[in-house]
């Protein structure tokens, strides 16, 4: 018996041989994909930004970088903000239902705090591309002879009305994101921060 | 001489590989045209590493640096703008041979039984040069490269639930940073180029099993002489050594001299906009991806409909997937009884047909603003999405028609 060899035993320990060293490779590899995720430094970066939009005219638009991301702040004409409830139904989300794209104070008919200034980031929903701003109306923007103004993304094509409302029938599937912000004066804001009040509302 | 390779030989299998795979492997005899394309990419896949050592001597992967150093290269650097228009064609011209060396495959079925596994660890290659060209091409630091890994990163973002972590975990921050400039640094010069010569060299193992294909579709090894020989097989050296020589030459004709006097080639293979610094807040007017990608680009944006409770962005990014997840199994959604396109009847011809034009188009559309109209009647979006769903049919339907097509009597030895 002792030439033999006890297949079970053989089977049962190379199984468990196999499976204690999978949970090592498992252990082994944590550190490694962990050291990929954004870094201590890369998270403290996304500190507020503070505008001074006293220079900004009506119907203009200005872009600061937040968190290595474009933020656009335009000071809507009356005509700009005219246009908006006309498009209500050519929109996907017009009123502004889906609250991960915008903060509670600005969940309302203009995406904003005071109606004229719009604040978004300029980001696409679709694939995160930048898009241009066509605020000239008709046929001189080049959108066609119905445009009243707004944004269009040139890599997939997605049009976003003067609150960043997305069109039906475009790629991007939502609307274009709200990011927190606070007047600190009527020239100066802040933006990624919000007051505590503001917080609690969005709780 | 002999002495020592007798000496090598007791420790290492030198004659034996010399023999098995070139001395004494019989390759069929009617090789034409468009079986120089492997040999092509093995020579492009060497150029592009050794090129590849040099520019990272003097190129800096870092957001502050990465641009001015590729200038400094084209500029300051001796003989350095040779080197890096070497590679930034060779990326080009890889994709071009693939491209014929996977048509050729489709021409003559050589993706069927009993090469499956070539043809499966050739798409892997495909893939992982996919990886490869999209992380090199962020390494300028262009405007370009930037937003155009913006988007791609952000395609990951479209998977339900885990696709922001993904996308974050990819990045190494919530953009596109230095983060992400130095990791794509670290996969294109040392991770994936090490996983493609692995994988080329299974590909070539896998090959030399089961012998290579020809485009008679004829099986050599079923007739053989006497001492075992294919009587319609020639060994690989001398006969396809000298040859593939000849075909390598003529290549690198054509190849220097885009490198010489074309090597942006009007924009194709390097962008124009790829010239000006990443600017994280201006979009170039068109993102427009390298022009190898761009089929697959107009499949992503000509989803634009919303269905089954699925966004439009998520059927685009499946989409585009599976236009390449869909090679893996075209070795068993081919069911015609013949090989080559030679025997098979007029059905799969013109499919063959119909799917090299969807695909040169969705290339060009590729390039285009979805809404301009560059073809005719209507914008190029709905362009995009007659050639997408031609380009599905052409693998969806395969099975059928390869059933019904009508194919002609296969000879039993290969014609010239």
């Amino acid at each position: 018996m002792s030439e033999g060899v006890d297949r079970d035993k053989r089977r049962f320990l190379t199984l468990l041989t196999t499976g204690v060293g999978a949970i090592g490779v498992g252990f082994a590899t944590t550190p490694f994909v962990l050291s990929m995720t954004p870094s201590a430094r890369a998270r403290a970066a996304g500190a507020p930004v503070e505008v001074d939009i006293s220079k900004l005219e009506s119907g203009q638009m200005m872009t600061v970088e937040w968190r290595g991301k474009p933020v656009w702040i335009v000071r809507r004409t009356k005509e700009m903000l005219d246009s908006l409830p006309p498009l209500d139904p050519q929109l996907s989300d017009p009123a502004s239902k889906n609250a991960d794209q915008q903060p509670p104070y600005a969940q309302n008919p203009v995406r904003s705090r005071k109606p004229e200034l719009l604040v978004l980031v300029g980001i696409c929903t679709h694939l995160g591309c930048s898009p241009s701003q066509k605020f000239q109306v008709g046929p001189a923007s080049g959108m066609g002879d119905n445009w009243t103004g707004g944004f269009f993304c040139p890599c997939h094509g997605s049009k976003f009305d003067l609150a960043g409302r997305v069109f039906k029938g475009v790629p991007a599937p939502t609307n274009l994101v709200v990011p927190p912000y606070v007047f600190l004066s009527d020239t100066r804001i802040l933006v990624g921060e919000e007051k505590n009040d503001d917080k609690k509302g969005a709780a | 001489m002999e002495k020592l390779l007798a000496w090598i030989d007791d420790r290492f299998p030198l004659t034996k590989v010399w023999e098995e795979h070139l001395a004494k492997y019989y390759a069929p005899k009617n090789f034409n045209f468009w079986y120089y394309f492997g040999i092509l990419a093995t020579v492009v896949l060497v150029m592009q590493i050794f090129t590849g050592i040099f520019l990272t001597m003097h190129y800096k992967p870092d957001t502050e640096l990465a641009f001015a150093s590729v200038e400094y290269i084209m500029r300051d650097v001796s003989w350095g703008w040779l080197i890096r228009y070497l590679h930034s064609t060779g990326a080009s011209f890889f994709f071009i041979v693939v491209y014929l060396h996977m048509y050729r495959a489709m021409l003559y079925g050589s993706h069927r039984k009993p090469r499956e596994l070539v043809w499966i660890i050739g798409v892997i290659i495909f893939v992982a040069l996919m990886a490869e060209s999209f992380m090199g091409y962020l390494l300028p630091w262009g405007n370009m490269s930037y937003w155009g890994a913006q988007v791609i990163i952000s395609l990951f973002d479209a998977i339900p639930v885990v696709g922001p972590i993904l996308s974050e975990w990819v990045r190494g921050d919530f953009v596109i940073a230095d983060a992400t400039l130095n990791r794509f640094f670290a996969f294109h010069v040392i991770a994936i180029p090490l996983v493609l010569v692995v994988l080329v060299f299974v590909h070539i193992v896998a090959l030399h099993k089961v012998g290579s294909n020809n485009p008679d579709g004829i099986e050599i090894k079923k007739k053989k002489d006497a001492n075992g020989v294919p009587l319609d097989g020639i060994p690989f050296h001398p006969y396809y050594t000298v040859k593939d020589l000849v075909g390598v030459i003529v290549f690198l004709m054509v190849f220097t001299a885009v490198v010489f006097f074309a090597p942006e080639l009007g924009g194709w293979f390097l962008e124009h906009d790829n010239f000006v610094p990443a600017n994280i807040l201006q979009t170039p007017p068109e993102i427009v991806p390298l022009w190898y990608f761009t089929p697959y680009y107009s499949i992503l944006r000509a989803n634009t409909v919303n269905f089954l409770y699925v966004d439009a962005k998520v059927w685009g990014v499946i989409f585009m997937g599976l236009s390449i997840m869909v090679f893996f199994f075209l070795p068993w959604l081919d069911r015609s009884p013949v090989k080559s396109i030679r025997y098979r009847g007029w059905i799969y011809k013109s499919a063959l047909a119909i799917f090299v034009v969807a695909f040169v188009i969705l290339g060009y559309l590729g390039t285009k603003s979805p809404q301009a109209i560059d073809l005719i009647l209507f914008p190029n979006v709905y362009w995009a999405q007659i050639f997408t769903i031609l380009y599905f049919a052409f693998f969806a339907l395969m099975p059928w028609y390869t059933k019904i097509d009508k194919t002609k009597p296969v000879p039993e030895r290969v014609t010239k």
